[in-house]
């Protein structure tokens, strides 16, 4: 059984269709990516799943559960957490503020402190600038702490929207070693991507988005390979 | 490891409370020992009825990001409150003269009174926030301004001038005067009046503290920097919004009814909205965020406004040279300047977003220049 399917979801926005029936799955352990250019319907794709936008039609199941109709609260505490676009870290806070926010909702508090000390391991700079206001970090730092946020939230599966936005090209780098490091720890993780090369790359599994609709699917070899998707998001041209 | 805080107190944290205390000492006995009717006892008493109304909106307005004006509404709601509830009976056909002696005939204890104040303030808003707390800023603004406007005209309305007294006044309840203790021939034996504001006012500050030292006011701080990712961290919004407001009114009815105490008289069309505005001010002088600079402008609002600036209100003579401009009303002059300083040069405030604390201590914090700039 998969950790997430989605079946024929449906999201408009007051008449408009951003969704117009997908259906795909995330693989236990699996780095799974949606590609796809502006307004595809990528993050509304994680935003419904998420529970912060509300579906017009289809299924999302967790774990087995149906979890459409759930609120972003329990949606959480099932296990999902998410990485919003542009990191979003709270700037008026520290890091260590920033992390057990994302423990908000956990009541084992002994074990946080022991939670907080792993993200600190996986990101060694967090801990280093602890005391820091989130909002004086650099890109790729605010980056890791949004990931390390979502970690508090002990997820089963990981969703990032757009991680690699607006950092240069090193620190993209960094993120995906991240996001890789993420799965050799065992975590499943969604992620949303403009970037197709680093993100098929890097994936286990891709799905490819145009406007409301899965037109593709497969490995990330098997796109990588495929002509149209080279033309359309790589930006070789078939001769 | 060492980084993690446990939740011990450090150094600095003592310090602070060390300087409370002191103060607080030093209040006691400069109410021994000064005469009674010096302007600084005045100050205090106004002050740290400020000073709560000032934290109370800081609450709301500096950590939970939620710009709200009807500060005044919920201190009318919790004056009249208080006043209602602690009139003596045999006072109360006196009070309510055109009103057959008003509709409570009982009498209740100062402090139960007190926390009704801030209950029922707490109800109005919870009511109100219902509908109010679905908008954003400046909207918010403009529906908790308009309630303070509506309920500051309800309360003076004829028909339930059983309860309120309509626009009469209301009095003849314990204030701080009260509290001084006193010998059987009348005269003070010790004076308190002071002290019981600042007790007053601490333990409220003091419980506002704790809860935004607690994970809600994480919660609190998280959604005033980013609805969006607060809601994906599983934080209800709109939960923790409606207790940001229902607990600011809480302790802004408080304020309120100490507020009555301190005037000794309540009367609706005092609570204007120039009243917020003066709250307000405060909180933007004290810095938005941090509740040590709302305590610390509130006193010295006050003072500025009832002591050191009065002199500028009458003539001065130096010598047979009068000097020029100073008549009544020139004080609010010279203030509006001092509020257009501070504006311009010094927009974080006296104190930014640091507390007592943070002043006594070394973190880096303090230090906003960011070290990694790459990317």
């Amino acid at each position: 059984m998969s950790l997430l399917k989605v079946t024929d979801l449906v999201v408009s926005y007051g008449g408009i269709e951003a969704l117009k029936g997908i259906d795909f799955e995330v693989e236990q352990g699996q780095i799974v990516t949606l590609i796809g250019a502006n307004g595809a319907g990528k993050s509304t794709t994680l935003r419904t799943i998420s529970g912060l936008v509300k579906a017009a039609d289809g299924r999302v199941y967790f774990e087995g559960r149906d979890i459409t109709d759930y609120d972003t609260q329990k949606i959480v505490e099932t296990g999902i957490a998410m990485v919003p676009e542009g990191r979003r870290v709270f700037p008026n806070l520290t890091v260590l503020e920033n992390l057990r926010i994302g423990a908000y909702l956990r009541k084992d508090k002994d074990v946080i402190e022991e939670d907080i000390e792993y993200v600190y391991d996986l990101f060694p700079r967090l801990r280093e600038r602890s005391w820091q206001l989130a909002g004086t970090l650099s890109g790729g730092e605010q980056q890791m702490l949004a990931v390390g946020r979502a970690m508090m939230t002990r997820p089963k599966l990981i969703m990032m929207d757009e991680p690699s936005l607006g950092l240069a090209p090193l620190v993209v780098k960094d993120i995906f070693r991240i996001i890789r490091t993420l799965k050799d720890t065992g975590m499943t993780v969604l992620l949303i991507e403009q970037n197709a090369n680093a993100a098929l790359h890097t994936c286990d599994y891709a799905y490819v988005m145009e406007t409301g609709r899965i037109t593709m699917r497969g490995t990330g070899e098997e796109l990588l390979a495929s002509e149209a998707i080279q033309e359309a998001y790589l930006g070789k041209k078939s001769q | 490891m060492t980084i993690i805080r446990k939740k011990k107190a450090d150094a600095a944290t003592w310090i602070s409370i060390g300087i409370v205390a002191l103060i607080y000492v030093a209040v006691f006995v400069a109410e021994q020992l000064l005469p009674p009717t010096h302007m600084l006892f005045t100050v205090l008493k106004k002050g740290a009825t400020y000073a709560l109304v000032a934290v109370s909106m800081n609450l709301l307005n500096g950590f939970t990001g939620l710009f709200s004006l009807g500060q005044a509404g919920f201190m009318l709601v919790g004056a009249y409150t208080y006043a209602i509830l602690t009139i003596p009976v045999a006072q109360r056909p006196a009070v309510y003269q055109y009103f057959d002696g008003g509709l409570v005939q009982f009498t209740m204890p100062v402090i139960p009174a007190l926390i009704c104040a801030g209950l029922i303030a707490a109800i109005f808003a919870f009511l109100i926030g219902l509908p109010v707390l679905r908008l954003k800023s400046d909207y918010l603004a403009i529906a908790t301004l308009g309630f303070a406007e509506i309920i500051r005209a309800v309360f003076q309305w004829k028909n339930i001038g059983a309860l309120t007294n309509g626009s009469n006044l209301l009095r003849a309840f314990p204030t701080f005067e009260d509290f001084n203790i006193r010998a059987a021939d009348g005269t003070v034996k010790l004076y308190l009046s002071t002290l019981v504001p600042f007790l007053i006012a601490g333990v409220c500050i003091g419980l506002i503290v704790l809860l935004l030292h607690s994970s809600h006011g994480r919660a609190f701080m998280a959604i005033r920097d980013d609805e969006i990712a607060a809601e994906a961290m599983g934080i209800n919004l709109s939960r923790h919004k409606q207790m940001a407001f229902c607990t600011s009114s809480f302790f802004a009815g408080i304020g309120g009814a100490m507020l009555a105490m301190y005037t000794a008289s309540v009367q609706a069309k005092s609570f204007t909205s120039a009243m917020t505005y003066e709250i307000l001010l405060i909180v933007v002088i004290g810095g938005i965020g941090s509740v040590t600079g709302s305590c610390i402008s509130s006193f010295l609002f006050v003072a500025c406004s009832e002591w050191w600036l009065r002199f500028l209100d009458q003539k001065q003579m130096i010598g047979d040279f009068e000097v020029p401009l100073l008549r009544n009303g020139f004080r609010l002059v010279v203030f509006s300047v001092i509020i257009m300083i501070v504006v311009l040069f010094f927009r974080q405030g006296i104190m930014g977003t640091r507390e007592l604390p943070d002043l006594f201590r070394k973190h880096p914090k303090k230090a906003k220049a960011a070290k990694g700039g790459k990317a």
